[in-house]
């Protein structure tokens, strides 16, 4: 299977644009008189609930504590990360053709240096709008900040909050390994024919 | 010595039948909890857990309708039907007050009787509940998805809407039958000339499935009797409707006495496929009644009031074939007909026994024209020819029957205030269990449909007499309704629990044929109402002459705008206001001091209006009523009301931002 590595590589940036089919995080918020809690999906293009009026409830909730309102309009991100991993696809797809082993390298390592950007990205957000409370606000706890975790879970006054990576996040995974092993492979296969 | 003999002769036997009463309640006693090991457990819903069944009881001269769930008893909610309701704003809001226009004007309560579900193939298909008025005739739709009512239509050419409102096995048509005959159309005559001048009517509504489409399809004139309760046909009797008669002496005075003479009265079996080819063939008269036909839109959050004018009469002795008089003893209350369609059951209130007819024979006497009288045209059926079988029940004074669909018939019995359960087979009594007190009506989840058992395993009395049962609560009392566990061979007193009002009738069905379809909030983006604000943005003032209109909104914890200034006294200030909420149960209140008619209880996604016509001049408060969050005391605002000719600019604000004329 000479072309194995190429399928892989190509199979992989194909399987990135999966991140368009399903939210890459999730933030659950638990309290008693919210059964089944309420979720808010965070996906490579947008932020969605697991109802109609999630984005507002969460922001009624936050209103409160003097946070900001999250507005997915105004989140910068939401409108490049699509064209990043469009990109990052369309590049793959190249390097799968030039089929260079080193290139197969190159776009693994692109892509981890990618997540992490975005990972980090994530966490300054979070903690924007945990730190950076309005002087106003109704309820105001010396001390308490509501930077929700990146991992994990964290009890933010009365709302357990619940944070970890969602389906979408296993696109980019599987990308990785796949970059990883058409590199592996391809290398296998230059090595044994000298 | 001859009347203290029949006097001693009276108290044997009455003491006879009291020990026999006593014998057959022994186990169960009047109800003490320890006489029941099992029963607490069978009625106990833990907290959290839901109950099996909903059941929807009239709310009676309330003219409401309350929802319990059962095994348990508890009211789960107050159903605003026919009467105003401040609680829910309901006929005190300007979109539900077009619900309650008749041709008398609005009329603000009602007496609501029989609630009934829509049927489809003879089975409860969980869409809608039915429900009939009685003073002011009229039929209201209740929607299972929201649990309002969304529609009701006025039946005229009728007094007292008691007969009603028993759908036809697929809703074809609800039915209704006038409980007073009066002159029909309506007409100044002396009241003594009742047998000359007083008629009956029944009516077929149609549109029962089409939410909006309800209106009355014609309507059959027929003798100046009191008609009491109906029934529809189903199965083989599918096509028939059955209606119960009293007062056939046609008494107009004194009607406890002089309507009670007859050992006879009738059961009017109506053919409607039949009326259907006599309307089509043209042959019924169009009277100019008009009638009012409401409706509630769920997009526009708004009921439209809509005043009809035409009927489609149709009269018996012109339409050969249309009715039928059985004969039953004597003045029968409920008209039942059994899960498999074949037996009619004639409860005859004043009576001892229970006379069931047979549908196979009424159709023979009918082809084989078996006929002892025939009175207006309509032909009354040889008693004897269409028997089926008497229940010798020893009780006295059956009111009404459902089915189990074990081939059982369960009776309630008024005056000796007992349920009887008995065979549909051999006509004997099998079991019979006191109702504390005097029970009226009764029901078995399904047991008015074809599929009793699939829906059924209680049975609930519902007495009209409360007395000792529970904590007095000085001269008035709640009506108590009993629960019975009836899957066993005997009936098992379960549980009493307090109702509203004195609930005719109730209905049950199981939970997981409704829960699934229930509406949790209005989505925004669908709210039609024409004065919706759905942005916080958006809202304004506006002042017309001397109308003012204030678009607000509602979220969790104000209300926008808080701070309004330029009402003058004597302007009419319309408050149009909408939950911007987009969650479950988070409904706003909105309330203003002074006011002349209630509060809004505005449900997420939702637009109601409250008319305010301030009196003097002053600030006057207005706030949310319904606890809505942690600053729910702070949800208030202020609204400032000068003197007529006072030169006030118009002014609106929330927080930092002030906007005007």
């Amino acid at each position: 299977m000479r072309s194995l590595p190429k399928i892989l590589i190509i199979l992989g940036s194909v399987l990135l644009l999966g991140t368009f089919l399903s939210p890459i995080w999730r933030i659950t918020l638990e309290a008693p008189q919210y059964p089944g809690g309420i979720t808010m999906y965070i996906w490579i293009n947008k932020i969605s609930g697991n109802q109609p009026g999630t984005l507002q409830n969460i922001n009624i909730l936050n209103h409160y504590i003097g946070m900001k309102m999250i507005e997915p309009e105004s989140i910068p991100e939401l409108k490049y990360f699509p064209k990043v991993i469009i990109g990052l696809a369309m590049l793959g797809i190249v390097f799968g053709f030039i089929n260079n082993k080193k290139l197969f390298l190159v776009w693994g390592m692109i892509i981890i240096i990618l997540g992490i950007l975005g990972i980090y990205d994530f966490y300054l957000w979070e903690y924007d709008y945990g730190h950076n409370l309005a002087d106003d606000a109704a309820i105001k706890i010396p001390g308490q900040t509501y930077q929700p975790p990146l991992f994990g879970s964290k009890m933010l006054l009365n709302f357990n909050a619940i944070s970890y990576p969602y389906y979408g996040s296993i696109f980019i995974g599987l990308s990785l390994a796949l970059s990883f092993a058409a590199f592996f492979l391809k290398r296998k296969e230059d090595n044994s024919k000298i | 010595m001859k009347s203290l003999n029949f006097i001693f002769t009276l108290l044997i036997i009455a003491s006879v039948f009291f020990y026999s009463g006593c014998g057959n309640g022994s186990e169960n006693g009047t109800g003490g909890a320890m006489s029941y090991s099992n029963a607490a457990e069978k009625v106990y819903v833990a907290p959290g857990e839901y109950d099996e069944y909903y059941a929807f009881f009239s709310g009676g001269f309330s003219g409401q309708v309350t929802v319990h769930g059962l095994p348990s008893g508890r009211l789960l909610k107050t159903i605003p039907v026919f009467s105003v309701d401040g609680e829910k704003g309901y006929g005190f809001n300007e979109e539900t007050k077009p619900m309650l226009m008749t041709t008398f004007g609005f009329v603000p309560w009602d007496d609501s009787h029989h609630p009934k579900l829509s049927l489809t193939k003879g089975e409860h298909d969980g869409n809608f509940l039915f429900i009939n008025g009685n003073n002011t005739p009229r039929i209201a739709r209740i929607d299972l998805t929201t649990f309002e009512t969304t529609e009701i239509i006025q039946i005229p050419n009728t007094a007292g809407l008691h007969g009603s409102p028993y759908p036809t096995e697929n809703t074809e048509y609800l039915l209704a039958a006038t409980r007073f005959s009066v002159p029909t159309p309506q007409k100044d005559v002396p009241i003594d000339s009742y047998k000359e001048n007083f008629k009956g009517t029944f009516t077929f509504i149609s549109g029962g499935q089409e939410p909006g489409e309800m209106d009355i399809a014609f309507q059959i004139l027929v003798p100046g009797y009191d008609y009491d309760k109906a029934n529809s046909g189903k199965g083989p009797s599918h096509g028939w409707a059955f209606f119960t008669s009293y007062n056939v002496e046609q008494a107009n005075t004194l009607k406890e006495k002089n309507a009670s003479q007859y050992d006879k009265d009738y059961i009017a079996a109506v053919n409607w496929k039949k009326a259907e080819e006599y309307i089509a063939q043209g042959k019924f008269h169009e009277w100019p009644s008009e009638y009012y036909h409401n409706y509630y839109d769920e997009k526009t959050h708004m009921a439209t009031a809509t005043k009809k004018k035409g009927v489609k009469v149709l009269i018996p002795s012109e339409c050969p074939g249309l009715v039928y008089y059985l004969p039953a003893p004597k003045s029968p209350h409920g008209v039942d007909v059994n899960p498999t369609g074949e037996y009619i059951v004639a409860n005859g209130k004043l009576s001892a026994d229970l006379t069931v007819h047979s549908f196979a024979k009424m159709i023979a006497a009918i082809e084989a024209e078996k006929f002892d009288d025939v009175i207006d045209g309509i032909p009354v059926l040889n008693f004897d020819a269409i028997l089926a079988g008497v229940v010798e029940s020893g009780g006295l004074g059956p009111l009404h029957t459902e089915f189990d669909g074990r081939g059982n018939g369960y009776t309630s019995f008024f005056i000796s205030s007992e349920v009887v359960k008995w065979s549909l087979e051999t006509y004997e009594v099998i079991d019979r269990h006191p109702a504390y007190y005097s029970i009226g009506h009764l029901s078995i989840p399904g047991g008015g449909t074809m599929k009793p058992w699939e829906d059924g395993k209680y049975l609930i009395a519902l007495n009209k007499i409360t007395k000792d049962r529970y904590l007095p609560t000085g001269p008035e009392l709640a009506h108590s309704a009993q629960l019975f566990d009836i899957s066993g061979e005997k009936m098992e007193l379960l549980l009493d629990f307090p109702t509203m009002g004195e609930p005719h009738y109730v209905e049950g069905i199981l939970a997981s044929k409704i829960i699934d379809r229930q509406v949790k909030f209005y989505l925004l983006e669908e709210n039609e109402h024409p004065h919706r604000t759905l942005i916080e943005a958006d809202t304004k003032v506006i002042r017309k002459g001397n109308e003012v209109h204030i678009y607000g909104t509602l979220i969790r914890s104000h209300i926008a705008p808080d701070n309004i200034e330029g009402i003058k006294v004597g302007d009419k200030v319309f408050w149009h206001i909408t939950n911007l909420e987009q969650d479950w149960d988070v409904p706003h209140g909105f309330a203003i001091m002074g006011a002349n008619n209630a509060e809004l209880l505005i449900m997420p996604g939702q637009t109601e209006t409250l008319l305010w016509e301030p009196k003097t001049e002053g600030i006057y408060p207005f706030y949310c009523t319904d606890f809505c969050s942690a600053l729910h005391q702070e949800m208030q605002g202020y609204v400032r009301v000068s003197a007529r000719n006072a030169n006030t600019k118009m002014k609106w604000r929330l927080d930092e931002e002030v906007f005007g004329e």
